[in-house]
């Protein structure tokens, strides 16, 4: 086996250690070593995006960076981000408007959720569509999650103006 | 009052696991650890069909970290598994047969470790030809790809023979007389394609065995009681020894019913005598677990000139696959729905099962429904148009009604269907001219199609207990795949003792301590589990009145629950006792801790002798009719063929929808499956592997292909039968989808489509050909 170097992921505001060979991705290193479950492993192929975590606040594939690549980076998760009140916003969107099943998309969909929400504080729906086209749900058919963006974005900008 | 009061049944409430799935913390399959525990690996067959002459497991137990090593050898010959059919292995023992199939796997301290371990077993093969289609399986001189398929222990007459798996035939009528009474007779072949499942969480296990030699397994799964079934048949473990719970599963769709890697991993762990967990890689999901049949399906259906039906014919051939699994049933319900929900008083409906060398095709969503339906349904339009009636009026002239018999003679009790195709039409603004506007290049046009599907199999059960605070814990054996069944299951519970929803919890599934549940699969839980939950609510009603009327010094028919866990003297509302106070007593004093619980099967016959004759029908007590219809409006590029769902309606009768946005979910959801298989979706084989078993190459629908508009329509006909008038919801929606897009195709082209997926390529050809005429 190659050999591992220890590394510091600056993880949800922290400085975590890990060890990781130069082929494991950011997905492996903090799902298997950090407990940090929640972004989930739904194809390892940067399709599904059930993996989504923030790197520098941009919305990134964890099952495609590697994380021994990481570690000048600022890493968010839905661990970390579920304390942000913009995501606990659209965390509460998403349960008023029955905006997933099984809920293993959900984690990756919230953080790419967020990632628009931060850019755009007004998206139409086509907007929320093209930003979460790369977020696979096989459960919901996509209507709901729309909407709960929608919502989050309108209770939000409600908050802004209060 | 809590002030979840309001969340009994017909409320939305919202799922009881909200909060952790929204915050990350709802553990899966793969988001369990166990100290010590191992990592599993699996080497798959490289051929289509071979004979194992040898293991070499020398390099692989050889390297560091590797801790056990599992292949065909560490199993007995008379250890097979099957819902149907035993025929299955927990890994091939003597023969492969697919390209994929499990053959060895390993567990070590990595997963890195067990997969190159993996790939380092050597095993000898001398390859056989291979049957790649059902009709090259059936031709005579095909390889035998079961050379002891007639001795496999088997729970129907399934009429095996070579590598016919399983065939079936329904009789109703005089189909002979049907065509002399019939005016004008259409007939056609259809086909569909395999889909994939694509559950967004691949499918896993993790095994530990204590030091007396019982194992507990955790897996992916839509069942407990299946797996515990599957594992104890293939490991030859009495069921007592293998304990099966379940963490939070990422969907199922009929893909974790039946076994996938459950038995491999226990024998792993049983073997390494530490944890075990295996998480197949999306593509092993897609090349080993299951996928929907391909059918080839010929209709033939006679009609008199005034739109009434008179007969219909229906062939169908299935590729079953390398093994039995739920395909006996899938061609058993096939037929049972196959001459939809219409009036027909002739119909011949029969078809075979084939075994090939591909993976096996299993429960799907649908169960086979889509696929019939797609060719019925297409075909009802076509003889529409040729009559020149409107789609909508010709369907409803030959609807089976309330008090008539399915295909079969089950009489139907609750049917909504009209209201449901009223309702489309409404909605949709449907008016006869299906043909809509072009928009530029774009021609559009609307579709409609009809479908059903039932509620009731097999059997269930709940337990209720109070609580000595008089809370209550409601335990059923149903696992929960995402679809929402803790909280409907809850709420019914809830309504049922008239108490806030927070005041009942709902058990995780365990084999050791849950009543024995089926599974959630067939449309079933709502209608079969919840109707134990009523059952099992109501003696806890009956046991919490007898000690309330000792207490308040009267009779127990003279009591009522109300609501916020209280008993009182009808009428006298402030001579009560709360359940806390009739728990304690019980508890303390007298009679001991209050159980409820309840059991029961299906018993509806799905055939009545004297109506019809069926042969080889793998569930003879089947039922509880549910509707569909849906509309779609479809637009199709000129330019490219490509088709884009733009709006859509879909409107069932789901009996009583106990959570109205739980109802809808299921609906929309199966529309966009639906709207997949129809329009993209299709697993494709080069020779005998998958081509395209990753989520690059097999395109499911994303945001942008959803339609604009999805309108889930719920239609309530308040079942006699059912918990609070329910019926179900899982599967009814997916049914009609390929249909009603294609109507609204063919309406547009006025050509006929008749194989699915409608590709850019077959639209083209479609209108190049349409425009030659």
């Amino acid at each position: 086996m190659s050999g591992r170097d220890t590394v510091t992921l600056n993880i949800n505001g922290a400085a975590l250690q890990a060890s990781a060979a130069a082929s494991d991705t950011l997905l492996t290193v903090i799902r298997d070593q950090l407990l940090l479950t929640g972004a989930k492993r739904g194809c390892n192929q940067g399709v599904c995006g059930a993996c989504t975590v923030l790197s520098d606040s941009q919305p990134v594939r964890s099952c495609l960076s590697l994380a021994l690549d990481c570690d000048d980076k600022r890493i968010e998760t839905i661990e970390g981000l579920s304390n942000d009140p913009a995501m606990q916003t659209l965390q509460h969107a998403f349960i008023a408007a029955g905006a997933f099943q099984c809920g293993f998309c959900t984690p990756g969909m919230l953080v790419a959720a967020f990632a628009l929400l931060t850019s755009n504080q007004r998206p139409s729906e086509i907007d929320i569509r093209r930003a979460l086209s790369g977020n696979l749900c096989r459960c919901t058919g996509y209507k709901k999650i729309v909407e709960a963006v929608l919502g989050a974005a309108e209770a939000l900008a409600w908050k802004v103006v209060a | 009052m809590s002030k979840t009061a309001d969340f009994g049944v017909g409320k939305s409430a919202p799922q009881i696991e909200a909060q952790e799935k929204v915050c990350g913390s709802a553990q899966f399959i793969a988001d369990l650890y166990r100290p010590n525990m191992l990592f599993g690996a699996v080497l798959q067959s490289p051929h289509a069909h071979a004979r194992i002459l040898n293991y070499d497991l020398s390099q692989a137990l050889a390297m560091t970290g590797v801790r056990a090593i599992v292949t065909g050898d560490d199993l007995q010959e008379s250890w097979r598994m099957g819902a149907f059919i035993k025929d299955e292995h927990a890994l091939a023992k003597g023969k492969l047969r697919y390209v994929g199939e499990p053959v060895a796997a390993v567990a070590a301290d990595t997963e890195a470790i067990a997969r190159a371990a993996a790939a380092a077993i050597n095993v000898t093969y001398e390859e056989l030809p291979a049957a790649l289609s059902p009709e090259a399986a059936l031709s005579p001189g095909a390889a035998v790809i079961h050379e002891e398929a007639a001795e496999y222990l088997k729970v129907f007459e399934a009429g095996t023979k070579g590598n016919l798996c399983s065939r079936t035939s329904f009789r109703e009528g005089d189909i002979e007389r049907g065509w002399r009474d019939s005016d004008l007779i259409f007939e056609a072949r259809y086909q569909t394609q395999p889909q994939a499942h694509v559950s967004l969480e691949p499918c896993g296990a993790l095994a530990e065995m204590d030091a007396n030699g019982r194992v507990t397994l955790w897996s992916a799964n839509q069942s407990v009681f299946r797996v515990q079934a599957n594992v104890s048949e293939s490991l030859g473990m009495p069921m007592s020894r293998l304990r099966c719970l379940t963490p939070r599963i990422g969907a199922g769709f009929g893909n974790k019913m039946e076994p996938h890697i459950q038995p491999i991993t226990v024998l792993l762990a049983m073997k390494a005598k530490r944890p075990v967990k295996l998480i197949l890689s999306r593509e092993q999901d897609f090349e080993m677990v299951r996928a929907r049949h391909p059918f080839e399906i010929r209709i033939k259906t006679g009609v008199k000139r005034d739109g009434t039906l008179i007969a219909r014919e229906v062939d169908v051939l299935l590729d079953g696959g390398a093994f039995a699994d739920d395909s006996p049933g899938v061609l058993g319900y096939a037929l049972l729905m196959s001459c939809g929900p219409y009036r027909i008083p002739h119909a011949y409906c029969h078809g075979r099962l084939a075994y090939t060398n591909k993976i096996r095709f299993g429960a799907f969503r649908g169960f086979g429904v889509p696929q019939v339906t797609f060719a019925g349904e297409t075909q009802i339009d076509e003889i529409a148009d040729a009559l020149g009636l409107d789609p909508i009026d010709f369907r409803l002239k030959n609807l089976k009604r309330e008090g008539d018999c399915w295909l079969g003679g089950q009489p139907i009790a609750s049917n909504g269907l009209a209201d449901c195709l009223e309702k489309v039409r409404k909605a949709s603004g449907w008016n006869g001219e299906r043909r809509l506007p072009k928009a530029g290049e774009s021609r559009r046009a609307l579709g409609v199609s009809c479908s059903a599907h039932i509620s009731g199999l097999l059997s269930t059960g709940a337990i209720v207990r109070l609580l000595e605070d008089g809370t209550v814990l409601l335990n059923t054996g149903s696992v929960d795949i995402g679809q929402g069944s803790n909280t409907v299951l809850s709420q019914i519970c809830a309504e049922a003792l008239s108490i806030p929803l927070d005041r009942v919890s709902i058990a995780s599934p365990d084999t050791d301590g849950s009543p024995y549940n089926w599974g959630t699969t067939a449309s079933r839980v709502t209608y079969m589990t919840g109707t134990s939950v009523v059952g099992a609510a109501a003696e806890v009603e009956r046991k919490i009145k007898d000690h309330a009327a000792e207490i308040l010094e009267c009779a127990p028919a003279d009591l009522e629950l109300i609501p916020g866990g209280l008993v009182a003297v009808k009428g006298i509302p402030h001579r009560h006792v709360s359940f806390a106070a009739v728990s304690g007593r019980a508890h303390w004093a007298a009679g001991g801790p209050i159980i409820g619980s309840h059991s029961w099967v299906f018993d509806q016959k799905t055939v009545d002798p004297k109506r019809a004759s069926v042969v080889g029908l793998p569930f003879p007590q089947i039922g509880a009719f549910v509707f569909n219809a849906t509309v779609a409006d479809v637009e199709i590029d000129e330019t490219t063929g490509k088709c884009r769902v733009d709006r859509a309606w879909s409107a069932c009768d789901v009996g009583r929808a106990i959570n109205p946005q739980m109802v809808e979910g299921q609906i929309e959801g199966a529309f966009v499956q639906g709207l997949g298989f129809a329009l993209f979706e299709e697993m494709v084989w080069n020779g005998a592997q998958i081509a395209n078993p990753t989520l690059m190459d097999y395109k499911i629908p994303t945001f942008m292909e959803a339609p604009s508009e999805l309108h889930a329509i719920i239609v309530e006909s308040n079942d006699p039968r059912g918990p609070y008038g329910a019926k179900s919801v899982g599967e009814i929606g997916i049914n009609s989808v390929a249909a009603a897009i294609t109507n609204a195709v063919n309406a547009s082209l006025a050509v006929r489509l008749r194989r699915l997926p409608l590709t850019p390529q077959r639209v083209l050809e479609a209108m190049l050909e349409s425009a030659r005429r």
